[in-house]
C-alpha cells in the first residue's frame, strides 16, 4: 500500500475524528455545567440526550411537524423534564453526601433509560437528513457534510455558552452560586433558581448533543451510551474545567476516530473507557482540573 | 419487652447475639433455612439458591460501597471475573472448593488493579474508574472466545464433593446457603474489629481517620479487595448454579441492581444486604407476575419486562434515598424497638 | 480554678535553656497558600509534661499551625520535630503511630459509629489484626479488641465519664458530650502528645470548668503534653504552663501567662492601637 494513500487516509480520520470531538465537547459541557454547578457527576445525562433524540422524531416524524416546530417543541420538552428532574429529585437530596446524589442520577439514568425502551421500543429508527450531507474537498481529503456541520452546531453553542456564562447578569449568578452558594444567597441571588436553571440548561445541551447524534448515527436506546463514553472526556479535561471539556473532547474524539479507522469499529466503544483508567493513572485531575484541596 | 438483658463482661457486650432470646432466634432461622429443601417447591428452592447468590453479592457491594463509601459501578463484572475463572479451572477438573476461593481471590486481585490508581483521589473518580472497568471487561468476556467461550458462553461441570455431584437445585443451595451463611457472619466480624472501624471512618471523614492513623489508601485497598472477593465468589456460584452462562448476564444493569438493593436494604450493613438482597430478589418476581396478568389484555406486554424493571430498578433508588436513606434495615430497627419497649412507646 | 501562675512563672524563663528536651517543637516555619502568608518563621516548644496554649486573633493562623504540625499542610520552610525526630517530611498518618493526637475545631467524629467505637479507633495503631484475621474475628482479632476494650474502658471512659452514653451513636449527643468523645478518642491513642484545638469552644461554664479539670488531671496524673488552641482567655491563663501568641501568621510573644498578658504587642494585636494596658 502506497504510504502516501495511508497518510490521507489517517488524516481523514483525524479531521473527522476531531469534527466528531465537537459534539462529543458540546457533551462534556453539559456534563461540566452540572458538576460546576451541583459538585455531582450527572450520570443520567445521556438519558437528556435520548429524550431530546425522541421527542424530536416522535414530534416530527411521527406526528409530521415540521422541523421549526419539532425542534423547539423537543427542547422545551427536554427542559421541563429537566426542571422537574431539578425539583423532584436533587432538591430533596440537597445537602446529603456527594455518593448519595451520584447514585440518584444513576437511579434516574435507569428510570429514564427504561422509559425510553418502554415507550419507543429497542429498534433502531431513521432520523431525518437534518444537516446537509454534501461532503467538502480539502485537497485530497474528502469529508463528509455531516461531520462539519454538526461541528460547527456545536461549537456555535459552545461559543454562545460560554459567552452567556461569562457575561450575562444570568450567567454570573449561575457561576457565582455554583462556587460558594452561601455568600450568593447573602448577595440576594436565587440559588435554587439558579441550581434550576443549571439543570434546565444541561438538559438542553444534552438534547441537542442527541438530536445532532441521532441525526448522524441512528436513533436507538444504545444513544445513552453515548454519554458515558463522554466520561473521559471531562476526566482528561478535569471536571470543573470548560475549557478542558472542550480541548478534551477534541482530542478523544482523533483519538476515537484514529482507532476505529484502523482497528476496527468494536474497539472503538472500548477506547474511552481505557483512555478513562489510562488518564486516571497519569493525570487524574485531567489537563485543566483544579486540583481538590479540602477544608480542615 | 426487653427485660434482664444484663451483661456482665465485656466479651458478653461484644457478642453477635448477646442475649439467649437472640441465639434461640438464629438457631431458629438457621434450622429453617436447613429443612426448606424439604418443604418448598423446587421454583422456591432455585429462587432461594438465587436469593443467596444476591446476598453474598450485595454483602460485598456494602461492605466496598456501603460502609466505606467507595460507589463501585463495576460488580457485576467482577462477578464475572468470578464465574468465569470459575469455569476455566472447573473445565479443567479443579474440584470447586479450590474454584470457588480461586474465583474470589482472582475478582479480588483485579479488584486491587484497578482500585489502585483511582483510590488516591476523589470518590468520582472511582466511580468513573469502576463504570469504566464494567464496560471493558464486559467486552472482554464477549472478544476472549478461548477462555470465556466469547458471545456464546461456557459451560460449568457439576461441583462435586468427593464424587457426591452437586447436580440439582437442593444439593447447590446446601452449598450456596452454607457460604452465604459464613460470609455474612465474616463481614460481621469486620465490624468487631479495627479493619471495620476504619472502613466507617473512611467513609464518614477521612481527614479524621488521617489524623488517627489509618492509612487511607491501604484500608480502601481492603475493602475494594474484600467486595470484589464477595463479588468472585457470588458468580462462581451463579456458574456453578446455572450450569452455563453468557457475557451478556453481567451487564451494567446488574451492577445498578445491586446498588439498588443495597440503598433499599440499608448502607453499610450486613443486615441491610439480605434484606436488600431478598426485596429485589423478589420485585422481578412479582413484576413478571404483574405482566403475565396484564399480558391476558395485552399480549405484548412481555415486551416491556426489561425497561420496565429498570424504570422500578431507578425509581426504587430515588425513592429510598430521599425518603427512607438508611434503608429497610431502619424500618426493621423501629419495629425491633418497639417490640424491646412494649407497653412503653418507641 | 486553681492558678497556675506563680508555680509556672518561677520555672518557665523563656531565656534559661530549657530543663528538658522539648518534646515537640517548630523551628522557622512557614507556610504559604497563593499569595497568602498562614504562617510567617513561627518557632516555639512545647516541654514534655506542660501545657502550651497557641493564641491570637482569629484568622492568626493557629488552625493552619496546627494542621501543619499534623503533617496535612507541607510548610514551605522549617522543620516540625517531635520526641527529637524531625518530622517534617513523614505523611500524616504515620504521626499518629509516633503519639500525636488530635481534636479538631469542628467535632470530627465519625457519626456512622457508637461513642465506644469512635474511641476504639484511637487504638487503631496500637493494634494487629488485618483483614484475613478479622474477617475470621477468632483468635487473634478477639483477643486484641478484648484487650483494647478494657485498656479503654479502665483508662477513658471512666477518667471522662462517658460509661453511660458509650453504646449511643454520637450522631444524637449533646455538643458537650460530643468534645468529651472526641477528647476520649484522642486519649485511646495513648498520646505523648495532646494536641486540642478549641476544646471548650461553644461551651457554657459548667462544661468548661469539666473539661479544663480533665485537662489538668491528665497533665498532672499521666504528665501529658498539652497543646491547645483557645480563645477563653480565662481557661487559658488559668490551666496555661506556656502561652505563644500568633498574629498574621508570626509569633509576636511567648511566655507564661502573666507575662504574655501585659506583653503590649499582645494588647495591641486582640484591642487595637488605642487600648490602655490592662494591669498585670
Amino acid at each position: 500500500m502506497a504510504p502516501g494513500l495511508d497518510l490521507i487516509f489517517l488524516l481523514e480520520l483525524a479531521i473527522i475524528g476531531l469534527l466528531a470531538g465537537g459534539l462529543l465537547s458540546l457533551i462534556a459541557l453539559g456534563f461540566v455545567l452540572i458538576y460546576k454547578g451541583t459538585g455531582v457527576v450527572n450520570f443520567a445525562m445521556g438519558e437528556f440526550m435520548m429524550l431530546g433524540a425522541y421527542f424530536f422524531y416522535t414530534a416530527n416524524v411521527m406526528w409530521g411537524w415540521p422541523v421549526m416546530l419539532a425542534l423547539p417543541a423537543a427542547l422545551a420538552a427536554v427542559g421541563v423534564a429537566a426542571a422537574v428532574v431539578e425539583r423532584s429529585v436533587l432538591r430533596p437530596l440537597a445537602g446529603q453526601p456527594v455518593i448519595s446524589i451520584l447514585m440518584a442520577t444513576i437511579g434516574l439514568a435507569s428510570v429514564g433509560h427504561g422509559l425510553v425502551e418502554a415507550v419507543w421500543g429497542g429498534e433502531n429508527y431513521e432520523m431525518p437528513q437534518l444537516l446537509p450531507r454534501k461532503p467538502f474537498l480539502i485537497g485530497e481529503l474528502l469529508i463528509p457534510g455531516q461531520a462539519v456541520w454538526s461541528f460547527l452546531l456545536a461549537a456555535t453553542l459552545i461559543a454562545a455558552l460560554t459567552l452567556y456564562f461569562r457575561f450575562s447578569r444570568t450567567g454570573i449568578a449561575m457561576r457565582a452560586a455554583a462556587s460558594d452558594p452561601i455568600t450568593a444567597v447573602a448577595l440576594g441571588i436565587d440559588v435554587r433558581h439558579t441550581q434550576r436553571l443549571t439543570w434546565i440548561f444541561a438538559g438542553l445541551v444534552g438534547a441537542v448533543a442527541g438530536i445532532v447524534a441521532a441525526a448522524t448515527t441512528s436513533l436507538s436506546p444504545a444513544l445513552g451510551g453515548v454519554a458515558l463514553g463522554v466520561l473521559a472526556v471531562i476526566i482528561l479535561g478535569g471536571l470543573d474545567s470548560i475549557a478542558g471539556a472542550i480541548v478534551a473532547g477534541l482530542i478523544v474524539g482523533v483519538i476515537s476516530s484514529l482507532t476505529a479507522g484502523t482497528l476496527g469499529g468494536k474497539v472503538r466503544d472500548i477506547v474511552p473507557y481505557v483512555a478513562v483508567l489510562a488518564i486516571l493513572l497519569i493525570r487524574p485531575y485531567g489537563l485543566f482540573g483544579t486540583r481538590q484541596i479540602e477544608r480542615l | 419487652m426487653r427485660i434482664g438483658d444484663f451483661r456482665e463482661t465485656y466479651a458478653q457486650d461484644e457478642a453477635l447475639w448477646p442475649t439467649v432470646t437472640q441465639r434461640a432466634w438464629m438457631l431458629a432461622l438457621l434450622a429453617a433455612l436447613a429443612v426448606l429443601p424439604f418443604f418448598a417447591s423446587g421454583y422456591v428452592v432455585g429462587l432461594a439458591c438465587i436469593l443467596g447468590i444476591h446476598v453474598i453479592a450485595a454483602a460485598g457491594l456494602n461492605i466496598m460501597t456501603g460502609c466505606t463509601g467507595l460507589i463501585s459501578l463495576g460488580h457485576a463484572g467482577f462477578m464475572g471475573v468470578g464465574c468465569y475463572t470459575a469455569a476455566w479451572l472447573a473445565q479443567r477438573g479443579v474440584p470447586f472448593y479450590v474454584t470457588i476461593p480461586a474465583a474470589g481471590a482472582m475478582a479480588a486481585l483485579l479488584g486491587a488493579l484497578v482500585g489502585t490508581p483511582s483510590l488516591r483521589i476523589k470518590g468520582l473518580y472511582l466511580a468513573v474508574a469502576t463504570l469504566a472497568t464494567q464496560f471493558i471487561l464486559v467486552y472482554v468476556f464477549r472478544e476472549w472466545d478461548s477462555v470465556t467461550g466469547g458471545v456464546r458462553g461456557v459451560n460449568v461441570p457439576n461441583a462435586s464433593l468427593f464424587g457426591f455431584e452437586l447436580d440439582d437445585d437442593h444439593r447447590m443451595y446446601y452449598l450456596i446457603a452454607a457460604l452465604a451463611v459464613l460470609m455474612l457472619i465474616a463481614g460481621r466480624n469486620l465490624f468487631r474489629t479495627r479493619v471495620g472501624r476504619a472502613f466507617i471512618a473512611i467513609r464518614d471523614k477521612d481527614i479524621s481517620a488521617e489524623v488517627l492513623g489509618i492509612d487511607l489508601f491501604r484500608y480502601k485497598l481492603y475493602a475494594f479487595a474484600i467486595g470484589s472477593f464477595y463479588a468472585g465468589v457470588a458468580g462462581a456460584l451463579l456458574g456453578y448454579f446455572y450450569r452455563a452462562m453468557t457475557p451478556e448476564y453481567f451487564t451494567l444493569q446488574l451492577s445498578i441492581f445491586y446498588l439498588a438493593a443495597i440503598i433499599v436494604g440499608g448502607l453499610g450493613t450486613m443486615l441491610g444486604a439480605v434484606l436488600g438482597a431478598v426485596f429485589m430478589t423478589l420485585v422481578p418476581e412479582v413484576l413478571r407476575a404483574l405482566v403475565s396478568f396484564i399480558a391476558q389484555w395485552a399480549p405484548n406486554a412481555t415486551v416491556v419486562l426489561s425497561p420496565v424493571q429498570q424504570i422500578v430498578f431507578g425509581l426504587l433508588i430515588i425513592g429510598f434515598l430521599i425518603y427512607e436513606p438508611h434503608g429497610l434495615r431502619e424500618l426493621w430497627q423501629r419495629m425491633r424497638r418497639l417490640f424491646h419497649l412494649w407497653p412503653f412507646r418507641a | 480554678m486553681r492558678g497556675k501562675q506563680s508555680f509556672a512563672s518561677i520555672l518557665w524563663n523563656p531565656s534559661r535553656a530549657e530543663m528538658s528536651e522539648p518534646l515537640l517543637h517548630v523551628q522557622d516555619l512557614s507556610l504559604s497558600f497563593g499569595g497568602i502568608r498562614a504562617l510567617d518563621a513561627v518557632s516555639f516548644a512545647a516541654q514534655p509534661g506542660r501545657i502550651t496554649a497557641v493564641i491570637g486573633p482569629n484568622g492568626a493562623g493557629k488552625t493552619s499551625l496546627f494542621n501543619a504540625i499534623s503533617g496535612f499542610y507541607r510548610p514551605q520552610r522549617g522543620s516540625v520535630w517531635f520526641d527529637g525526630a524531625d518530622i517534617t517530611g513523614v505523611p500524616a498518618h504515620r504521626r499518629a503511630a509516633m503519639g500525636l493526637a488530635r481534636t479538631f475545631q469542628n467535632v470530627a467524629l465519625f457519626r456512622g459509629m457508637t461513642v465506644l467505637d469512635n474511641i476504639k479507633l484511637g487504638g487503631h495503631n496500637r493494634l494487629q489484626a488485618g483483614p484475613l484475621a478479622a474477617l475470621w474475628y477468632r483468635g487473634r482479632a478477639q483477643r486484641e479488641e478484648m484487650a483494647l476494650r478494657e485498656q479503654i474502658e479502665r483508662e477513658v471512659i471512666d477518667f471522662l465519664e462517658i460509661d453511660h452514653i458509650r453504646h449511643q451513636p454520637v450522631a444524637g449527643l449533646a455538643y458537650g458530650l460530643q468534645k468529651r468523645v472526641e477528647l476520649a478518642r484522642a486519649l485511646a491513642m495513648q498520646p505523648k502528645v495532646l494536641m486540642l484545638d478549641e476544646p471548650v469552644a461553644g461551651m457554657n461554664r459548667e462544661e468548661t470548668e469539666d473539661m479544663a479539670r480533665f485537662i489538668l488531671d491528665l497533665q498532672e496524673e499521666r504528665g501529658l503534653t498539652v497543646l491547645l488552641i483557645e480563645h477563653d482567655m480565662g481557661m487559658v491563663m488559668d490551666i496555661s504552663d506556656h502561652v505563644v501568641v500568633l498574629n498574621f501568621g508570626q509569633v509576636i510573644a511567648q511566655g507564661t501567662p502573666a507575662q504574655v498578658r501585659a506583653h503590649p504587642e499582645v494588647i495591641r494585636a486582640y484591642l487595637g492601637e488605642q487600648a490602655v494596658p490592662v494591669a498585670a
